[in-house]
């Protein structure tokens, strides 16, 4: 089972008691009636859906029910970290920190094993 | 002349019980609830006026005069009164009481408890429930909010061997089952 560090309730908890909640640290226009038709699409439709590192939303909904910052491999599935909503964007680990992470080898995706996607 | 109908209150889980021989599983008694949303600097004066001090550690309760407070989020708690008063919601005039800016919503009917108790009390609940019960990481007046098969409830540890399920009281029927087959479980020797 997939545990995931909730940054309020400080501690591991089940994948069970989460969900997720799109891409983080996407800024609400200020000028919101001024910009474009494509500036507004741009901010409030189109999304990085990135490989590999990305910095996501998540919520505690069957726990504390906060919401909070993570960054995640999409392509291993691992939390790199997981840090308190209004933060700033936070540095990843470390080299090390994160070859630390990857050598666990505790889940193994298709691309680790099999597929030439790495 | 017929009798005029006199309404009763009817527990959701009235004449419910079960269990195995290591678990035992019972309805808890009516008791008033509210659910409170309170910001960190009013936390003083709502404690002050409930008679009892909100947690502001994750994971925790705190128990005074037959109300128990429990620790949701960060700025959150369930309080529970035990102390079965009859008509109204003395919870909510304590805490109108407090003078301070809360929210507080009267949620006694929406939840109902089911009181686990016994060796296997854990084992049962995990049956559904991911977290770790171990008495290290789960120790007695422990709380949380989470997940129990496909619904969602608020967990109590009472004592070593002994827990509250706080439950919607709709889906008090489910989790009651799901108990029932996690008691079993837990009777069998391996």
């Amino acid at each position: 089972m997939l545990l995931i560090h909730c940054p309020y309730c400080e501690e591991d908890r089940s994948e069970l008691e989460f969900r997720w909640a799109g891409e983080a640290h996407i800024a609400r226009p200020e000028n919101i009636a001024a910009i474009t038709d494509e500036e507004f699409a741009e901010y409030f439709f189109l999304r990085n859906n990135e490989k590999g590192l990305t910095y996501e939303r998540w919520r505690h909904i069957h726990g504390c029910g906060r919401f909070f910052n993570a960054a995640r491999d999409t392509v291993s599935d691992r939390f790199l970290m997981t840090y308190k909503a209004g933060l700033p964007k936070q540095p990843i680990p470390t080299a090390e920190e994160t070859a630390a992470i990857a050598e666990e080898k505790t889940v193994e995706t298709w691309e680790a094993t099999e597929g030439d996607a790495r | 002349m017929a009798d005029l109908g006199t309404a009763t209150r009817a527990l959701p889980l009235a004449g419910f019980h079960g269990g195995s021989s290591t678990v035992r599983l019972e309805a808890a008694p009516p008791a008033e609830r509210i659910s409170l949303r309170v910001r960190a600097e009013d936390v003083a004066a709502l404690s002050g006026a409930l008679g009892v001090d909100l947690p502001v550690k994750p994971k925790t309760s705190a128990s005074a005069n037959r109300r128990t407070a429990l620790w949701l989020g960060p700025d959150e708690w369930l309080v529970i009164d035990e102390s079965g008063t009859g008509v109204g919601n003395g919870l909510m005039q304590a805490a109108q009481n407090s003078g301070a800016l809360h929210s507080a919503a009267d949620v006694s009917h929406r939840n109902t408890a089911i009181l686990v108790s016994g060796t296997g009390a854990a084992k049962a609940i995990n049956a559904g429930c991911p977290q770790d019960l171990s008495l290290k990481e789960f120790p007695v007046g422990a709380c949380s909010r989470t997940i129990f098969g496909k619904v969602e409830i608020v967990l109590l540890r009472t004592a070593e061997d002994a827990f509250r399920v706080e439950v919607w009281r709709s889906f008090s029927d489910y989790a009651f089952g799901l108990l029932s087959e996690g008691a079993r479980d837990a009777a069998v020797k391996v």
